[in-house]
Formats: structure tokens, sequence, C-alpha cells
């Protein structure tokens, strides 16, 4: 229990680690969405490319805007950004430093369905099945031009009654599953040698303003989440005196208006207590009323 | 169990994070009333249309209007646009603000439900399965059929179990046409609503800052400030009912004392508080009437200094005492700082 607490406690702390829990929620999610996605390709001519193609590259620009809009940072970076200059100067390489951490963070899940993508091979399949060149499978080298297109074009469609039992399929399915594959493999290692070369590198370039820039971005970031604070701690200490003054308004109002003696001991006022003078059915009504129809103005001096 | 609570805790105290956790819950629970609804096409000409069409855009209705209902900022946000003006002044700000974030939150759901129906793809192949263009997809050589035997033949795309069109147009094809159009909508269909999302939260900084935090103070006090008044009402209402009820009690006891000319007993000094609290009542047939008259004829609800012998717990109407020479030293012990 201690234990979770603890866990719980520092992602929230540190914000570095929340975006970096949801960038990696991000990640996840979107290998989910992949797998429950049901790709049935159209099997068309003219339809193929743009399917293919358009579920290779429409759900990842969705999933870096995703991970824009679910970043605090971003926001906290743009109100930097735009402020007016006022009494602080703006310094802009903290600005780019928090630009590129976002950005980083929003490409990790675009970057992961891609790869995935790629690897499944279903995507380019349906895509390039149309641009294959049939002379060189056995079974479409014989076609005449208007047929080989619509043939080549129901590739991807495995249970096509046309394509049930054509061996050429598979060779054409295989080839360009293996260029897919092929594909996926080179840009994860390339990507994952440009993030290693960039993080050993760095330390060699400007060690001192990236940790002044790191440092500064933290602070606007806590300094934001402390200001939201003081102003919920502070709406709250206005709204009791505001109710307070109320309360206490009203039963001078009572007192005014009403014949009732004043009670003995008004030493005994040290004892304040709760019912602030409002001891009676219709007092209480009024109260009520006035509390809806009056609200006390916003002003606790 | 310390776990849900610290979880629960967490959203809880945190208004805009309950908020969303609200949010996030009933957008689940649309992907699983998809799932759990048992779609099931008619498959005749007309009706394709009307089922499809309708499953698409009545549920998300349904969800954007719940959204609303489970919001508890509804009231408020009533409350404060139909209040009369007093001595507070009205800012539409705040009210624009909070109608805003409702809205954002209750949308959320409805748009959920819309891509997940069209991404699945069955509404949309119910609905348009007449209109799959049979000429460049079908047959074009199979013996001409009237227009109406064409759009039932059509109609029956969705139901594999009794299609017999298959010399017209084939079922698979016909079926990832339709499919390949839906998903392409759904996809179309979310980037746009991401866009939208980006582009409102992202605009908001360059634009309205200074607005945007004095509306977002408001709203978040309106919210404070009503809960802490329920809370003062609540204990107003505690105090006052104790002395109501302290009042009967000693009223009653008065009674009894007047009406049986009892001297009241002197409890013994070191009997102490306990035979204080009993408040004159000392036996059954006492405590019985007590009772009995607390059901048949409630005290007023006034309340007034106690001033013995006032004895009128049984009296329909309360009236203010002509001299207030009660000690306040009596009831003081009921007045406390709950």
């Amino acid at each position: 229990m201690d234990r979770f607490r603890m866990i719980f406690q520092y992602f929230q702390s540190n914000s570095e680690s929340v975006m970096n829990g949801i960038c990696g929620l991000l990640a996840l999610a979107s290998v989910k969405m992949y797998t429950s996605f049901d790709f049935s390709c159209p099997c068309l001519p003219q339809y193929n490319m743009a399917y293919g193609l358009g579920i290779m590259f429409v759900p990842p620009v969705i999933l870096f805007l995703c991970g824009l809009i679910l970043n605090r940072q971003s926001l906290v970076m743009l109100e930097e950004w735009r402020r007016p200059q006022g009494r602080r100067k703006k310094d802009l390489a903290v600005i780019r430093y928090m630009c590129s951490s976002i950005m980083q963070r929003a490409m990790v899940a675009p970057v992961v369905w891609i790869i995935v993508t790629l690897l499944d091979g279903k995507c380019l399949i349906c895509a390039f099945s149309g641009s294959m060149d049939p002379e060189k499978f056995v079974g479409f080298a014989n076609v005449s031009t208007a047929q080989v297109q619509q043939l080549l074009a129901k590739v991807p469609c495995k249970d096509d009654e046309l394509m049930r039992n054509n061996t050429s399929r598979k060779a054409v399915s295989r080839y360009l599953r293996c260029w897919s594959q092929a594909l996926g493999w080179t840009i994860l290692l390339i990507l994952i040698i440009a993030a290693f070369l960039a993080r050993w590198l760095r330390p060699c370039f400007n060690q001192a303003t990236l940790l002044q820039a790191r440092h500064w971005s933290n602070y606007i970031d806590i300094e934001q989440k402390i200001f939201e604070e003081t102003c919920c701690e502070h709406s709250r200490l206005f709204a009791h005196k505001c109710i307070l003054h109320f309360f206490e308004s009203m039963r001078q109002e009572i007192k005014l208006h009403s014949f009732t003696l004043p009670r003995e001991g008004e030493g005994a006022e040290g004892e304040e207590d709760l019912l602030c003078g409002i001891t009676d059915q219709d007092q209480v009504n009024k109260l009520l009323k006035t509390w809806y129809c009056e609200k006390p103005p916003l002003d606790v001096s | 169990m310390d776990k849900f609570r610290m979880i629960f805790q967490f959203f809880q105290s945190n208004q805009e994070s309950f908020m969303n956790g609200i949010c996030g819950i009933m957008a689940l629970a649309s992907t699983q009333m998809y799932s759990a609804f048992d779609f099931n096409c008619p498959c005749l000409p007309h009706y394709n249309l009307a089922y499809g069409l309708g499953i698409l855009l009545v549920p998300p209705f349904i969800l954007f209007l719940l959204g609303f209902v489970l919001n508890n900022n509804i009231s408020m946000l009533a409350e404060e646009w139909r209040r009369p003006q007093g001595q507070r002044g009205k800012d539409p700000d705040v009210l624009r603000y909070m109608f805003c974030s409702m809205a954002q939150r209750a949308m959320i759901a409805p748009v959920v439900w819309v891509s997940v129906t069209l991404l699945d793809g069955k509404c949309i192949t119910c609905a348009f399965c007449t209109s799959v263009p049979v000429e460049t997809l079908g047959n074009a050589s199979h013996p001409r059929l009237s227009q109406g035997e064409i759009q039932r033949v059509l109609a029956r795309i969705p139901c594999k179990e009794i299609y017999n069109g298959q010399q017209l147009i084939a079922n698979e094809v016909a079926v990832r046409y339709l499919r390949c159009i839906s998903q392409a909508l759904g996809w179309c269909f979310v980037l746009l609503m991401t866009t939208l999302a980006f582009l409102v939260r992202s605009l908001r900084p360059c634009f309205s800052q200074a607005a945007f935090l004095k509306s977002r103070y408001w709203s978040h006090y309106i919210d404070i400030e009503r809960k802490l008044f329920d809370e003062t009402c609540a204990e107003h209402a505690r105090s006052f009912a104790k002395v109501c009820i302290q009042q009967f009690f000693e009223g009653m006891s008065t009674d009894l004392v007047a009406a049986r000319c009892h001297l009241p007993r002197k409890a013994p000094a070191d009997a102490g508080e306990a035979a204080e609290k009993l408040l004159g009542i000392t036996d059954w047939g006492t405590m019985n009437m007590a009772l009995k008259s607390w059901h048949r004829c409630k005290p007023p609800l006034h309340l007034y200094p106690p001033a013995l012998p006032s004895g009128n717990g049984w009296a329909g109407e309360g009236q203010p005492p002509t001299h207030p020479s009660a000690p306040r030293r009596e009831t003081a012990a009921y007045y406390s700082w709950v």
C-alpha cells in the first residue's frame, strides 16, 4: 500500500515522469488500436492505394495531435511564448527546449503505429499489389492487361473466389510482405541509432545551456501548478469569509426588524454560536431566499 | 481498500480530474454499449437507411444529453444564469466558460460512438447498400431487372444468408467496398475532431489567456461557495435542531412539574452530568408521554431564549418571553462549535 502510494506520488510530483507515463500509455494504446482495428482492403484497382496509405498515415497524425493535446506542458509552453514580456524576460532557449521535448514525446506513438503497420505488412500489400509487375509472377503473366489490374488488386483478399487457390497470389503477397518488413526493421534501426547518438553526443554540445533550459522549464511548470493551487485555496477562503459576512448581515437585519428583546449575556458573544441569531423558521426561509435572490457582493473588506 | 480510497480521494479533490474521470468512464461505456448491442439490419429497401442512420446518430444524442445530466455543474450553471442580479453582478464570460467546459466533456462519448460505428462499418453497410455502383462493381451483362427488383436484391447485401444476387454483384465485393468507405469516413471524422480539439486548446493561450484565467477562477469560486454554503446551512440546521429538541424536553419537564406539583428532585451533588442530562424525565411513564408528545405535537420552529417556566412543550404557538430571566448557563452546554 505504501509502495503504491509512493509510486503514485512520485509520478504526480515530477511532471516529466507524468509526461513519460502518458507517452507510454499512448504507445500502448496505438498498438491496441491497430490490433483491434479490422483491416479490410477493398480489393479494387483505384481504392487499394488510397486505403492502404491512408491507414498507414492518417492514424499517426491523429496520434501525434493526441500526444500534443494530452501533454500539459504544451499549454505551459504556449503561454510562456505568447505572454507579454512584463517584468520577466523571455528566454527563447527555454521555449525551444520545451518545444523539442514535447515534440519528441508526441512522436513516439505515431512511430510505433507506422512500425507495427510495416512489420505486419497488410497495409503495404493492400496499397502496392496493383503496382506489381505481372511478368514476374507465373499466374499473372498471360493475362490480358485489363484483367491483370483487376486480378492484382484482388491479391490482398484471400477469400475472394478468384483468388482462393491462386499460388501466384501467395507469391505476390509474400514478396510485398518481405519488403514491408524489411522497411519496418530498417526504420526501427535508424530511429534507435539516431536516438542513441543524440543522447550520447548531447553532453558534448552546450551542456550548461541545456541544464539551464531544463531547470527553468521545470520551474515554469511548477510555478503554474502552485499558482493554480493557491488560487483554489484563496477562493475557498474568500467564499468562507463571504458566507460568514452574509450570515452576520442577516443577523443584523433581523435584529433591526424584529422585536425580540436582545438576549441577556451579550458578554457571552465570545462563544459565538452557530445560530447567528437565526432561530426561527421564517428567518431561515428569509435567509435562504436572500441567498438566492440577492447574493452578497464579492467584497470581504 | 486504501488504494481505492486514495484514488477516489485524488479524483474528488480536484474538481477537474473528477469530471475527466466521468468523461473517460462514459467513453468506455459507449464502446461497451456498442459491442454489446446486437445490430440487426432489416435488409429491406427503405428501412435500411433509416435503421443504419438511426443507430449512427440517435445514441450519440442520448449520450450527449447523459453527459450533461451526469455533470453536477449543470445545476450550478442554471442557478447562476437564472438568479436575480441583486448586489452581485453577473459575468457572461464565466457562464460561457462553464457551459463550454461542460459541453466539451459531454461531446466525448458521442464522438467515440460515431467513430467506433464508422470504423466498424456495419451501419454504413446497412444504410447505403442500395446505393452501391452496380455498373462498376457488378456484372454488367446481367439480364435487366426492374429498378425495384434491383433495390430489393441490393438491400439484402448485409444479410449474407438470404442474399440472392450473387450474379448481379458479389456479396464480398459490395461489403468490402462499403466497409472501405465507412472506415475512410471514420478516420477522417476522428482526424477532424482531433484537429478541432487541438486548435481549440492551442489557440486559447494565444488570444485570451487573461480572460480565461479570470473565468476559471470565478467559476471555481462559485462552485466552492455553493459547497461551503451548503455545509454552513447543515451546521446551522444541526444547532437549530439541538436547541429545539433541548427546549422541547425542558418544556416537557416544566409541564410535568406544573401538572404534578412535584418539587423537582434535586439531584445529589455528586451525580453530576449524567443526572443533568436526564432533563427531569426519570421514569417510564414520563418518557412515554414525552415520546407521544414529540409525535403528536412537534414544537414550533421557533427558538426563543430559554426562560423557565415558560412551559409550552405542548403549546402550538410560541411567544416571545416577557422576562428572559433564565440563566444562560443552563443552555450554554448545548451550543458547541461542532
